[in-house]
């Protein structure tokens, strides 16, 4: 049976709006037995710590949780590769019964004994039972780095405690407490880049242009990201914050301890590059890197329109929709859509906040719904209703279009090319040509073209 | 590629690496999904409910539907009894299925929650059914999950009348659809009217035709469930992890069962064949023959690149085991077996194979890991890796040829639709394994030694 006649659960009516985003209620738990595309506490810190690539990350639970999130990230090192593993303490019953300190302790023990070169840095992930069983993990963590000598760093994080956005600070503490021994560095100029995490290499093209107009990035939090690297952090002059959701909170507080600024950026599509790129020049107040900057932005911007021209006349007509995590990333994908003449029909995110969506619906037409966590059965009715060409979202929806006859861009992990910058714009535009245009559409019924 | 792992073996035994498994939960998922009209539904945080359905998602790259009991810091106090109260009503009014299977987590096993009396306390739609398995992920594996989730739909549902159906029930383990879609194939072959349970055929490999059906055809449906008690026969394939589900069938409703390794390779899949023969009236049909004499010829054309080559496998119990069986059957040495599963009948049933085919110098291993693995494979190496998506990365890190095969797969299309089991299974592996060692004598022939025919 299709679900798109089915309603809304009344519950979830103030989630949706198509009024332009007035009154989407978000921030907000999920209703009990909605089939929701979130995840959970633990999964936010692990998305956002996961690419610090010479860290040992522990997952201290029952294997469920290491196991789903052994290398599935696709953020890249050109480094170290500890980060590829997956190390749990696997609880058993007993543990269960007993308690699980000591086995945690052991298996760090074991990690330091075997492991070469030895460990530097650790991440102990306490998921959901863990605190249930009453398991002192920051007494674990503390023995360990007395007896060891390595950073062993607690991140309680029960999936059951918040939403994903819990996670994301729970991670930033965590590289609150890595930093703090390093604050009180001098300044120097340069920059550190917060919120990329790196997917298909888009942290090095990111750095790259900053490099390129004479700013150097001192630290990627965390994309590429070693104990090295993010030791030499608060001595950035600036703080540029690519994923808002995730690092709006970390740069907040590096500000307010570490006396780093910090600005808003989105390399997402070629204006919000460009706009990003002098903003980041700007604040650091050189003109050398401004004029640099401008230069550099417009050439870049006069190489990559023309070639993104060249996909409007074949994306004329076609329509949108968006359902991604943050609200800042949704924001930058309409605006991306609108360059290539694209309407976008539906909006969701699965954690965007009160302002991003006043954001989103002031970019919104009148008719573009606007949906707050999601569900499948929503998104199918909507964007049935709106007749959207193209979902951009995640591996959970992927199978949701193209079950539905929509062609598909990966905007989360799963993506395989760079989408950020003048290049990521160009493969963005490549992305949505090749699904929407694939002659597989000839042979679906009812499908896009 | 794992520039870490140290040749040196050591003992460990609190620090997990690189697993060979996962949790119970996600096996409930997978068995909910071949039962019609089900939504399964993940008992506990939202996060579990969200991973399940990802990996399900990248494996069969359909879409994987379940809902979450949502838990919050409040449920973690007091208990998930109003969770399940508003997710079964919330399930039933906005997705409608006919029946939601409930399967508990690490969570809401620890914090004591007694799902049976939450169930019976329900207020349930006309017609609507709950049924519920406990899966602690901290016990067994996914493996566990899978026939504990098949032994809540028995539990709740199945029944005898008196009257025989005159089926046979066949449980196929976790397989693939396109497994299934042979086992019931071969069944039909032998005129075996046969209930299939659980059937992910038609759910995770639904054909597109332009609509989402959050329901697709397929699926055993409540009726055929209800009806297991009154099947003549059981077969129930997967050693493992068919063990407990037959063994409460015959329990509650006396069904005599047989418990086969899963059919992979020639002599587990004439077993299969063999149970099927005992169940109906007619003789093996010289079609189902021909296909065996095929892939016999098959073995026999290839075995002198395969005889005495050094296979790693490694997956599911009962589908590693499967495959050593084949690859003894190939000729082949199974250096090493192992599973993340802890089970040491795994160990025990894949010793049995190496000293029935003579091979030695084989280990097996129950609740080992990748990492484990890997330092073997860098101690003594082998020319084939057989096994889940996870060996790519010691597949690289060494040089090795890889096959695909079991649960995940997550970096590969189509393997879901085609069959690794029955004849027509153990063709297309023998395909596979042989190509991926050509392949290789291939890629480091010299130019003197490269050659056209092999």
């Amino acid at each position: 049976m299709g679900t798109s006649a089915l309603s809304v659960l009344e519950e979830r009516k103030s989630s949706i709006s198509n009024e332009r985003g007035r009154g989407v209620c978000c921030e907000r738990e999920s209703v009990s037995g909605a089939v929701s595309q979130r995840a959970c506490v633990y999964c936010g810190a692990r998305v956002v710590l996961n690419p610090i690539t010479d860290a040992y990350h522990i997952v201290h639970g029952p294997i469920g949780c290491a196991s789903y999130t052994w290398d599935i990230r696709g953020s890249l090192s050109s480094d170290a590769d500890v980060y590829r593993n997956s190390f749990s303490t696997d609880l058993r019953e007993t543990d269960i019964v007993f308690g699980g300190a000591r086995k945690l302790a052991a298996a760090i023990d074991e990690l330091m004994e075997k492991a070469r070169p030895a460990p530097r840095l650790i991440f102990v992930y306490a998921t959901c039972i863990v605190g249930v069983i009453g398991d002192d993990v920051e007494a674990v963590c503390r023995e360990a780095e007395r007896k060891h000598g390595a950073r062993c760093i607690p991140v309680k994080a029960p999936g059951f405690s918040g939403t994903k956005t819990q996670g994301y600070k729970l991670a930033c503490d965590a590289i609150m407490a890595l930093l703090g021994p390093h604050r009180g560095q001098p300044k120097r100029f340069g920059v550190n880049i917060l919120g990329d995490y790196n997917l298909a290499g888009e942290m090095w093209i990111i750095k790259g242009y900053l490099e390129q107009i004479g700013i150097p990035a001192i630290s990627g939090i965390t994309g590429d990201s070693t104990y090295e690297s993010l030791a030499r952090a608060p001595s950035a002059a600036l703080n540029v914050v690519q994923c808002a959701g995730s690092s709006t909170y970390l740069a907040e507080r590096m500000r307010d301890e570490m006396g780093v600024p910090w600005v808003n950026v989105s390399f997402f599509g070629v204006e919000d590059t460009v706009a990003s790129i002098l903003r980041v020049a700007d604040a650091l107040g050189s003109p050398a890197a401004s004029a640099g900057a401008r230069e550099f932005t417009a050439r870049r911007r006069a190489e990559v329109l023309p070639l993104l021209e060249r996909y409007k006349p074949r994306l004329a007509g076609k329509r949108a929709a968006i359902f991604v995590g943050g609200g800042f990333k949704a924001i930058s994908l309409m605006r991306q859509f609108k360059e290539l003449g694209v309407k976008t029909v539906v909006v969701g995110t699965q954690t965007g906040r009160k302002e991003e969506y006043e954001t989103i619906g002031s970019l919104a037409d009148s008719g573009t719904v606007i949906l707050d966590d999601a569900n499948p059965a929503e998104l199918e009715r909507f964007m049935l209703e709106t007749r959207a060409d193209i979902l951009v979202g995640g591996v959970k929806e992927r199978p949701l279009a193209y079950k539905l006859g929509l062609a598909f861009c990966d905007h989360n992990h799963e993506r395989r090319r760079p989408l950020a910058g003048f290049e990521g714009a160009l493969c963005f535009a490549e992305e949505i040509h090749k699904s929407v245009r694939s002659p597989v559409w000839r042979h679906v019924k009812g499908g896009a073209s | 590629m794992l520039d870490l792992t140290p040749r040196e073996v050591k003992e460990r035994s609190a620090l997990r690496i690189n697993p060979c498994k996962t949790c119970q939960p996600v096996g409930a998922m997978y068995a909910a999904l071949g039962v019609h009209g089900c939504m399964p539904h993940s008992h506990g945080s939202q996060g579990c409910c969200s991973y399940h359905r990802t990996v399900l998602s990248r494996h069969f790259k359909e879409p994987a539907i379940a809902s979450s009991s949502s838990f919050t810091e409040g449920a973690s106090v007091f208990g998930g009894r109003s969770n399940i109260n508003t997710a079964a009503k919330n399930v039933f009014d906005m997705y409608g299925p006919d029946i939601i299977a409930v399967h508990t987590t690490c969570l809401s096993e620890t914090i004591g929650d007694d799902l049976n009396s939450y169930i019976m306390d329900l207020d349930l739609p006309e017609g609507k059914i709950v049924v519920h398995a406990n899966t602690p992920s901290y016990v067994g594996s996914h493996v566990n999950g899978f026939f504990n989730m098949m032994m809540g739909f028995m539990n709740y549902l199945t029944q005898r009348t008196g009257t025989p159906n005159g089926k046979t029930a066949v449980f196929p383990g976790w397989l693939n659809p396109g497994d299934i879609r042979e086992l019931r194939r071969l069944a039909g072959l032998m005129d075996v009217p046969a209930t299939f349970f659980p059937d992910q055929s038609g759910v995770m490999d639904a054909p597109m035709t332009g609509r989402y059906d959050m329901y697709p055809q397929g699926g055993t449906t409540i009726e055929e469930i209800r009806g297991l008690g009154d099947c003549a026969g059981l077969i129930a394939l997967g050693e493992i992890i068919g063990a407990e589900p037959a063994e409460l069938l015959r329990k509650k409703w006396k069904v005599p069962f047989v418990l086969l390794p899963a059919p992979i390779g020639v002599s587990n899949t004439d077993q299969y064949v063999s149970a099927l023969r005992r169940a109906s009236k007619t003789e093996v049909p010289a079609e189902l023959e021909a296909e065996r004499g095929r892939l016999v010829d098959l073995l026999l054309d290839s075995h002198q690149h395969t005889y005495m080559k050094k296979a790693a496998i490694f997956g599911d119990p009962d589908v590693a085991l499967g495959l050593t069986s084949l690859a003894l059957e190939m000729g082949m040495v199974p250096k090493y077996v192992i599973t993340g599963t802890p089970k040491e009948e795994f160990t025990r049933r894949a010793n049995a194979l190496f000293s029935k085919y003579g091979a030695e110098g084989c280990t097996a291993k129950a609740n080992a890991d990748l990492f484990e693995l890997h330092q073997w494979i860098k101690n003594e190496p082998v020319d084939v890796m057989i096994g889940t998506t996870y060996g790519k990365q010691i597949a690289k890190a060494e040089d090795v040829p890889f096959v695909r095969a079991g649960f995940p797969v997550l970096d590969r299309y189509g393997g879901t639709l085609l069959p690794i089991v029955g004849y027509s299974g153990a063709i297309r592996l023998t395909e596979q394994i042989t190509g991926a060692l050509l392949d290789r004598f291939d890629r480091d022939a010299s130019d003197e030694d490269f050659e056209i025919v092999l």
